[in-house]
């Protein structure tokens, strides 16, 4: 059976199975989304960061870009969800492509460019003085699309493909590609690599992931304000979620997301700034003593981990 | 309107330079990435707080303190992260998330100690001083109250705030350029490794930098009060990003280029304050991208990406 095929029986089936199956047994929906929704978001900045190196910290204006779009379409244009989170998708994309001038920076001054840009939405969007187009500071609300049951399965069909992405990447020349551009752009190109464009293609891909995550968020919550799809947290898990696990896996972000995130709900809701305090040790921490993440020790005893 | 704006501009962009200087000193000596600027900006903030409500120490004393105090928290500090840092494989960027991680540490630990309501200290502290110096010079009493220039009028503390940074600017030019130690503070800029081989002690010169850089931040956060507004353990990652642009705009890695970036930065700010002010917080971010595009080496700056 090629590797392929493997993966995507060991981990994209059983992911799905266990979040189709849970909603049944298990109360707390909103909770089981959100764990979908952060999967969706750490495997979407997996696909940019871990294959290309190149760290979004603006990585949430795509989310909220998704969300925008698909909640300006329902509210002004009536379209069936499904439609705007065509619309949504395309959102994300269109904000991508207009910052891919930033891949002429290098290292943090790409990550901090991201960042400006994406907080530069997020003030365009909340701007008092567009309250007829986004309604500004005072959120949105979508309660005519509002379908619980068909935005959950939206949203896993949503993880699933991003999972069916990473381990395409992870068993592909594209993947090996992308890696290659990361570790030398130099050398890569030497070898035949278009690097512009094959750098280009991964970040439209991660952008789309975020911008479907986001465009699905905003149909679930159907009520929320631009602060909260805006979020520079959404960022932050995504990184950690991904620095914990281990970059450049299919298996890292998950356990990241699924083992964080789960603390978070433990912990994190009644007291958060404790949790922001584990969250920074933990990130010190990992850059210091475990930098490649949790599966890279199983790595290290001659493992393969997909 | 317009002269009012200018001279408000020039007024913050002294102080928005000093927000800038010790991030950029930092970034020029060990190319690291200080993302815990802004968080220890607040701290001197809340040392000066602490200071003026537990002690009735004037802001103008705390700036001592803070300097010395951050200084030494710095040294050890340094030791403890970067040396480890640069022996990896992409330094730069993992700089950037360590000291990712250290600013959600303070930040967190400031919240849990003190809580998330803001704070601020009376403007008129700061005025005090200057009417104090202003009596001084002027050899006579003067009468405290607002501060005019060329027929406007500002709040005292704007303008001893900008003097302050405007003195702390130029001390840290003296020190690069007048001492020994600013000479080899200068080589490890220039080329690190040439530094190494001609025999600098370069760990000692970083760390020196690091503390240096790291008390300029506390001092502009013993002004931030006056400034920024009331403060809150909340607010350094805004002020980092607001640093940042300062010294995008000015060119990263050249300490005196920030202040062309900060008043660059004041001015426009001001600017749009009076014209568009809905819009004003909008500036630093589109500010920071488009500068980044058009010249990433920053106005006054020398290439830093070959790739």
């Amino acid at each position: 059976m090629p590797r392929i095929v493997r993966h995507l029986l060991l981990i994209v089936v059983p992911v799905v199975a266990v979040f189709a199956i849970l909603p049944g047994v298990y109360d707390n929906h909103l909770l089981l989304f959100n764990f979908i929704i952060f999967m969706t978001l750490a495997q979407g900045l997996n696909v940019i960061y871990g294959f290309t190196g190149y760290l979004p910290f603006g990585y949430v204006g795509f989310f909220g870009a998704g969300a925008y779009g698909f909640s300006l379409m329902v509210m002004h244009l009536q379209a069936p969800p499904l439609v705007a989170l065509a619309v949504a998708a395309a959102a994300a994309i269109v904000l991508a492509l207009l910052l891919t001038p930033l891949f002429r920076l290098s290292g943090a001054y790409f990550s901090i460019a991201n960042l400006a840009a994406a907080l530069a939405v997020l003030q365009v969007v909340s701007n008092p003085n567009l309250e007829g187009i986004t309604k500004g500071p005072y959120g949105v609300s979508l309660n005519g699309v509002f379908n619980p049951t068909l935005s959950y399965a939206t949203a896993l069909a949503v993880l699933a493909a991003t999972l069916a992405l990473v381990i395409y990447l992870r068993n592909s020349h594209f993947g090996m590609a992308l890696k290659a551009i990361r570790e030398d752009p130099i050398s890569a190109g030497m070898a035949g690599i278009n690097v512009v464009r094959e750098r280009v293609i991964a970040w439209l891909l991660s952008a789309l992931i975020a911008g479907l995550a986001g465009g699905v968020f905003a149909w679930y919550v159907s009520v929320f304000y631009p602060e909260t799809v805006f979020s520079v947290e959404f960022t932050i898990f995504a990184i950690v979620f991904v620095l914990f696990g281990g970059s450049a896996t299919v298996t890292g972000p998950i356990l990241g997301a699924v083992i964080l995130y789960g603390i978070y709900n433990a912990v994190g809701i009644s007291t958060p700034q404790y949790f922001q305090l584990i969250y920074g040790a933990l990130i010190m921490g990992l850059v210091m003593f475990l930098p490649n993440g949790l599966v890279s020790l199983l790595q290290r005893w001659g493992v393969d981990v997909p | 309107m317009l002269v009012y704006s200018l001279l408000a501009g020039l007024l913050f962009g002294l102080y928005f330079s000093l927000i800038g200087l010790g991030l950029n000193l930092v970034f020029g000596v060990m190319r690291i990435v200080n993302l815990a600027h802004g968080d220890f900006l607040m701290l001197g903030a809340f040392l000066a707080f602490w200071l003026f409500t537990l002690f009735a120490l004037n802001p103008v004393g705390a700036v001592a303190i803070a300097f010395v105090g951050f200084m030494i928290i710095g040294l050890p500090l340094y030791y403890l992260l970067v040396p480890r840092l640069l022996r990896a494989r992409d330094p730069e960027m993992l700089s950037f998330i360590l000291f990712f991680g250290l600013s959600q540490v303070i930040e967190a630990v400031t919240t849990i100690a003190f809580g998330t309501s803001e704070r601020s200290i009376p403007g008129d502290q700061l005025g005090r001083a200057v009417t104090a110096i202003a009596s001084l010079f002027a050899g006579h009493p003067v009468a405290p109250g607002p501060v005019e220039l060329f027929g406007q009028t500002f709040p005292a503390a704007w303008v001893a705030s900008s003097i302050a940074s405007g003195g702390a600017v130029l001390l840290v030019y003296l020190y690069l350029y007048q001492t020994r130690l600013g000479y080899l503070t200068r080589a490890v800029m220039d080329n690190r490794d040439e530094a190494i081989a001609t025999g600098v002690d370069v760990h000692r010169v970083s760390a020196i930098a690091f503390g240096i850089g790291i008390g300029l931040a506390a001092v502009a956060g013993v002004f931030a009060p006056f400034i920024l507004g009331s403060i809150t353990p909340a607010m350094g990652g805004e002020v980092t990003i607001t640093a940042f642009a300062v010294i995008v705009i000015g060119s990263l890695g050249n300490p005196l280029g920030t202040v062309l970036g900060g008043v660059i930065y004041g001015v426009s700010y001001m600017l749009m304050q009076s014209y568009y002010s809905s819009w004003a917080n909008l500036l630093p971010y589109v500010l920071l991208v488009a500068i980044l595009l058009v010249r990433p080496s920053g106005l006054l700056g020398r290439r830093v990406r070959n790739a």
